[in-house]
């Protein structure tokens, strides 16, 4: 078994990083969300099945940690959040998904680059998936540029966040616990501010089209 | 128990009792009193450093040395008059019925809360907790910003969390590239992502993991100081947000994250040969100093152009750090203090100003002087000391960073120069039909606390004519720690 878990874990985060880009194509608002979770769910597998290779007992807790945040927790809050902003079945339109993808498949090839040296360093296991992690949140950092409406925004922001667990538990053995207890942490309360928001500039501009948020620019 | 628990104890409790009653007219001395409480307990925290050199605390977690007990009694000091300030603030706020009292009740709790995460990030000695306070100060701010629940208001807290967050969330990626250095180093079972522990075997770090862990590091947390081109947020942050607010953001926010990327400066340069750390540095304070400066002479907005001023400021300090070596340090760390109290000082009187003329334009604002003295000479005199006139502390950091610009780094003193140039000219050319002009404005209700606006410029006055021995101490033994 032990022998093909580093490619199960390599298979795990290739799905991580196809799910990226699955993201940044998908129009509509409660796909995306599924899409979310289900990056989510690769990242639980990835720590687990790593967790289990280096017998390191507080991956699991890692893990279960992501699990309850990042696959149940904040997808149903924004599945309540849209059904209750009524824009559940919205369809952006998305110019030039070709183009998006071009772009994208250009920042993962810079990223494999900028993390190559690196990643012969490390002691880990699976090593070589810092290229992907960094893809991650480039492609996240991307769809966030690319997307005019505020929950795509939202979710763009979240998928930057999972990018990050994952370079953290693949490249190092886990960050201390303390500190991933205060990122979730962070990461929890931060979707409940901007779910305010979203309440907020709905109420203000009858929209969420974030195009709508441009008044105050320099002359 | 350690001074180090009332410190950060008190503003949290502080949030969680304001939680509760913020909205009743008593909150807003509750809320003072709190500060006041955090405040001696960060002087009796300084005391005890000074007396007994640096200390670590709870399991190494907390770490307390001369350089950030000196910008945690500055921001515990900055907290308090700015609670003093808001009192009156709010109140003429709250009858313009521009707050609610539940949106007092959730100012008062997110300011103490606000307050927490600062120190929190300063006296922590792990880096991981670092961010974690660095992204909860953003979370804390996003809410104060939007307080108005204005279309302006709520845009501006939306740019700030979003441009903000993904910022921080590269200071993330930086942190965990360090971890790795470090596990390199001690193996899985020993790493530590504490600045101590890190600090020890930084002459062991791998060096190509440093350095991009640095670039990440420096992008992230160069975004929370406003360095250009990652400074779009901070107008807009610091125009919409209550005036208080923007006072702490400008004065103590942009210091804590410039403590963040000096903690990390000091790692890099000990695992690095060359001096890339320096070069960056000064690179983004040296755009942001000019770009900032231009940018200045095109508001009309009164608090925007002071947010630009920031920006200036802020890079003319990340310049500073950048040249390293002693004095350069030093200068630095004099600026940060002085531009700490003179800005607050300015968005104090500003505050009051765009109360009385009720909007932020500043061809609406005349007279100041006239029809309340007290408020127009601040603005005056605070406008002084930040565009660098003597006797203020700001002249003398300035002149020190010029003056070893010059010899170290000729090169980038004639953009400094004319940058500061063009900030002066185009600050006093607008100010001074504020402060002089013919006015119709009429008195508040609420007189203004004018006391936290002298105290801090007579600080900053004692700081550019005389520096006691003690803070010099402090501030030669931070600038030594800085190295460069």
């Amino acid at each position: 078994m032990i022998k093909f878990v580093p490619q199960l874990i390599n298979l795990f985060a290739t799905l991580i990083l196809m799910l990226s880009f699955a993201m940044i194509s998908q129009r509509r608002i409660v796909s995306l969300i599924n899409l979310f979770a289900m990056q989510g769910a690769a990242l639980v597998a990835a720590s687990i099945l790593l967790a289990y290779a280096t017998d390191q007992p507080h991956l699991y807790v890692s893990a279960g940690l992501t699990l309850l945040l990042k696959v149940i927790l904040i997808p149903w809050m924004l599945h309540r959040m849209i059904r209750r902003l009524n824009v559940r079945w919205d369809v952006e339109t998305l110019i030039n998904i070709p183009t998006t993808m071009l772009v994208g498949i250009v920042l993962v090839i810079f990223s494999f680059s900028l993390a190559l040296p690196i990643s012969r360093l490390s002691s880990s296991l699976a090593g070589g998936s810092l290229g992907i992690a960094l893809a991650c949140v480039l492609l996240a950092f991307m769809m966030m540029i690319t997307r005019s409406k505020a929950v795509p925004q939202v979710i763009g922001f979240l998928s930057m966040e999972n990018g990050l667990v994952f370079a953290a538990t693949t490249v190092t053995s886990g960050m201390p616990m303390i500190v991933e207890i205060g990122i979730a942490l962070d990461v929890l309360v931060g979707v409940l501010i901007l779910g305010v928001f979203l309440f907020q500039i709905r109420e203000k501009f009858d929209s969420l089209d974030i195009r709508n948020l441009e008044s105050l620019k320099e002359d | 128990m350690p001074t180090l628990f009332f410190v950060l104890g008190l503003p949290l409790l502080g949030g969680a009792v304001l939680a509760l009653t913020g909205h009743r007219a008593r909150a807003r001395d509750i809320n003072v009193a709190f500060s006041l409480g955090t405040f001696a307990a960060a002087c009796l925290l300084t005391v005890q450093i000074i007396g007994h050199g640096p200390m670590l605390l709870w399991q190494d977690q907390f770490y307390i040395d001369a350089l950030n007990v000196f910008m945690v009694t500055l921001t515990t000091f900055v907290g308090l008059t700015t609670a003093i300030f808001s009192r009156p603030y709010m109140r003429v706020e709250q009858d313009l019925g521009k707050m609610t009292p539940h949106r007092m009740r959730l100012y008062h709790s997110m300011y103490q809360l606000f307050s927490f995460t600062m120190l929190l990030a300063l006296t922590t000695n792990n880096l991981g907790i670092l961010w974690v306070a660095m992204e909860a100060a953003t979370l804390t701010t996003v809410v104060l910003v939007s307080v108005y629940r204005t279309a302006a208001s709520l845009e501006a807290a939306w740019k700030y969390f979003i441009l903000c967050g993904v910022g921080i969330a590269q200071a993330l990626f930086g942190t965990i590239l360090l971890y790795m250095a470090a596990e390199k180093v001690l193996g899985p079972q020993g790493a530590t992502l504490l600045w101590t522990g890190l600090d020890a075997i930084k002459g062991q770090l791998d060096p190509a993991i440093v350095t991009l862990a640095f670039a990440f590091l420096l992008i992230g947390y160069g975004t929370k100081i406003g360095l250009v081109p990652l400074h779009s947020w901070l107008p807009d942050a610091h125009a919409e947000g209550p005036t208080p607010v923007s006072a702490v953001l400008s004065g103590l926010l942009l210091n804590v994250a410039m403590y963040a990327v000096l903690r990390c400066k000091v790692l890099t340069d000990g695992a690095l040969e060359g001096p890339l750390t320096g070069q960056l540095m000064m690179g983004f304070g040296l755009l942001s100093v000019v770009v900032a400066a231009f940018f200045l002479s095109r508001q009309k907005d009164v608090k925007r152009m002071f947010s630009y001023s920031s920006i200036e400021h802020m890079g003319l300090i990340t310049f500073a750090f950048g040249m390293g070596g002693p004095v350069a340090n030093y200068a630095g760390l004099l600026h940060m203090t002085v531009h700490s109290l003179v800005k607050s000082a300015i968005f104090f009187t500003v505050g009051h100003a765009t109360q009385k003329a009720g909007t932020q334009f500043m061809s609406e604002i005349r007279g100041l002087i006239k029809v309340n003295p007290a408020v127009g000479w601040g603005l005056m005199l605070g406008v002084m000391a930040i565009l660098g006139m003597p006797p203020f502390g700001v002249f003398a950091s300035e002149f020190l960073i010029l003056t070893t610009a010059m010899r170290e780094q000729p090169w980038a003193a004639p953009f400094l120069f004319l940058a500061l140039g063009v900030a002066f000219a185009s600050v006093l050319v607008r100010v001074l039909p504020m402060v002089f002009g013919e006015t119709t404005l009429k008195p508040l209700a609420h007189p203004p606390a004018v006391v936290p606006v002298f105290v801090h410029l007579g600080l900053a006055l004692m700081l550019g004519l005389f520096i006691p021995p003690y803070l010099n101490t402090w501030f030669v033994e931070a600038a030594r720690m800085l190295g460069g």
